[in-house]
């Protein structure tokens, strides 16, 4: 697979991609620019799928093993950690239906 | 796998692969898109997330060695440590926990080019040459991969190092694990900095050319992994959250450029996404503290003033004017229009609870009450806004600074509870202060100014403010929110 990789079609991706994520990125209020960045760190998840192209290679030996282990747990740390955290936050971003007596000690 | 049905080879082949990929693309960037606004953000997120589900799925699909066990366990002890982690951190702790994953997304692409030069690091520097795989393990032929895979693979190993150990050093500093001030070799600093940049560059150049060592890959993460740390120890408290969205786009250029050496389209979007977001939150944050990137990466701000500041407290001693809860009170209670400026001590105080109460008790009364959050409020942009939402304060009435600055004319008291540089006023008059220049919030506009501290002590920035020396000034010394809290109290009296 790596083998078959093409330089220029790869960094036309690269650098198109760059421009997409300047224009959605900038769009983006400074409200929510924590959000935006757990969810970056969600994003950057993806060294998962580099992880698991890695793994599914086979025939590394043992300890590219353990190293390839440990990187896929960071992926996913990344992926499920930064997503949820995410998600957790924008939550309380959403108004809340008023409820006539709300604590707001309720939340640790 | 010799014995495929056709519906298998249509699921593994890379077009397929490749259309699942695009679908992920589509779905990342609607999902960050719902992101301009609080009410269309929930769905952007959970959008971005099935676009990650997408590429993950896609990329099992490919022909691979099938060796599932392997990655089980990887994904179960991601998913044991993640999940607790992401659930039940406090919101005030958010930008160490972004500052960890950060870290760990950099030391993921540092360990995968680890890998990538064990598989095919024997045919770096040759085109042609079918070689032998390193020692250790049974051998096969590996074809050449081209030159610029190598460069690509070794770069992100590079950046990756950097990211995980700056990551891991700003996540101490924040968690106050390591202490906050700048920690720093003197004036050695820059040259010590720049060797251990040379090296790792050096050692890289030497991997590319054909240097098969991996006692040298090794010392090449380690030269990166001590400028990681030499970079961000002499950083201050005050410059965290540039550092951290800086590392944060080079997690995703590291990414990108794993995503280029392995042929993965997929690496190289969402790679730069991350770049593109870190670049820009980078520029934004040094934009509003009035500092170049170059100056806050050479570091010592943050700490380094504290002897001005005590030079300064001398000159102004006596001139400070102190009052009670009543007093507070009292003057909230016959104001019209209310502005609260919240800074990181209300958040280390827990207090945006006991603030939120303050406002409704306030409201109650017919007095309009807003917030202003300056752009570095908080440890990190938006975090203050993040806090306050916690405790269910309408995100309408959270004012950005340009939006609120006009206002503080026609504002009877401002209550700056925890905030201190953002608000300090010698950043419009005096040009020899250090953050001279510094976008504020005009507090000292306002009709009268309420400040609630612990002490006269400076702020991260280790500056005295003018502000507290303003005759129409009053301090009120004390824990945020307790503090707050009496104010609750006392105004039911009033």
């Amino acid at each position: 697979m790596i083998i078959a990789s093409t330089l220029t079609t790869n960094l036309a991706i690269l650098v198109l991609a760059g421009f997409v994520g300047f224009i959605v990125i900038s769009k983006i209020p400074n409200t929510l620019h924590t959000p935006l960045m757990s969810g970056t760190n969600a994003i950057h998840g993806i060294v998962l799928v580099g992880a698991l192209i890695l793994v599914g290679l086979g025939g590394l030996g043992t300890f590219s093993d353990v190293l390839l282990v440990i990187a896929v747990a960071f992926g996913t740390i990344n992926v499920i950690g930064g997503f949820l955290v995410t998600d957790r936050m924008l939550e309380m971003f959403k108004r809340k239906p008023p409820k006539p007596d709300d604590d707001p000690e309720k939340r640790p | 796998m010799s014995t495929l049905v056709p519906a298998t080879i249509f699921l593994q082949s890379e077009s397929f692969i490749y259309a699942l990929y695009i679908v992920a693309f589509m779905l990342m960037i609607f999902g960050l898109r719902g992101l301009v606004g609080p009410k269309t953000a929930v769905r952007g997120n959970r959008t971005a997330a099935v676009g990650m589900a997408i590429a993950v799925i896609a990329t099992l699909l490919s022909p691979q060695e099938g060796r599932w066990g392997l990655i089980v366990l990887g994904v179960v002890l991601g998913t044991v440590v993640g999940v607790p982690a992401a659930r039940q951190v406090k919101m005030t702790a958010i930008p160490q926990m972004v500052a960890l994953f950060n870290g760990v997304g950099g030391g993921a692409v540092a360990l995968i080019s680890w890998v990538e030069f064990r598989h095919y690091g024997s045919t770096y520097g040759s085109h042609i040459a079918t070689a032998a795989a390193g020692e250790g393990f049974a051998t096969y032929t590996t074809p050449a991969v081209p030159t610029y895979i190598a460069i690509f693979s070794v770069a992100a190993a590079i950046i990756g190092s950097v990211s995980f150990w700056g990551s891991n050093i700003a996540f101490a500093k924040l968690q106050e694990i390591l202490p906050g001030r700048p920690i720093t070799l003197g004036s050695s600093q820059q040259f010590v900095n720049g060797l251990l940049a040379v090296l790792a560059i050096a050692a890289g150049v030497a991997l590319v050319a054909g240097v098969h060592s991996e006692l040298l890959f090794i010392g090449m993460l380690l030269a990166a992994a001590l400028l990681g740390n030499a970079v961000v120890l002499p950083i201050g408290g005050a410059d965290m959250p540039v550092v951290i969205s800086l590392l944060n786009a080079f997690t995703g250029i590291s990414a990108a450029a794993t995503g280029v050496a392995l042929n993965n389209p997929a690496m190289i979007v969402f790679g730069m996404m991350v770049g593109a977001s870190g670049s820009i939150l980078t520029k934004l944050m040094a934009d509003a503290m009035n500092r170049s990137i170059p100056a806050i990466m050479a570091g010592g701000f943050g700490g380094g003033g504290a002897v001005e500041g005590a030079a300064g407290a001398g000159e102004h001693a006596g001139t400070v004017h102190s009052i009670g809860a009543a007093d507070a009170a009292i003057q909230l209670a016959y104001a019209s229009h209310v502005v609260v400026v919240p800074g990181y001590g209300m958040a280390v105080a827990q207090a945006q609870h006991a603030v939120r109460e303050l406002a409704k008790e306030l409201e109650k009364r017919g007095i309009e009450v807003s917030y202003a959050i300056h752009p570095v409020a908080g440890r990190m942009p938006g975090h203050m806004n993040v806090l306050l939402a916690e405790a269910d304060v309408p995100y309408d009435q959270l004012k950005e600074m340009d939006d609120i600055n006009p206002e503080f004319q026609r504002t009877d008291v401002s209550l700056v509870i925890g905030a201190n540089d953002v608000t300090n006023p010698a950043a419009k008059t005096n040009p020899s202060s250090p953050i001279y220049g510094m976008p504020i919030l005009e507090v000292a506009d306002s009709k009268s100014v309420i400040v609630i501290k612990r002490s006269m002590n400076p702020g991260f920035a280790g500056i005295e403010n003018e502000l507290y020396y303003d005759p129409k000034t009053a301090m009120l010394f004390g824990d945020a929110k307790t503090a707050v809290a009496d104010i609750v109290s006392e105004l039911a009296s009033v």
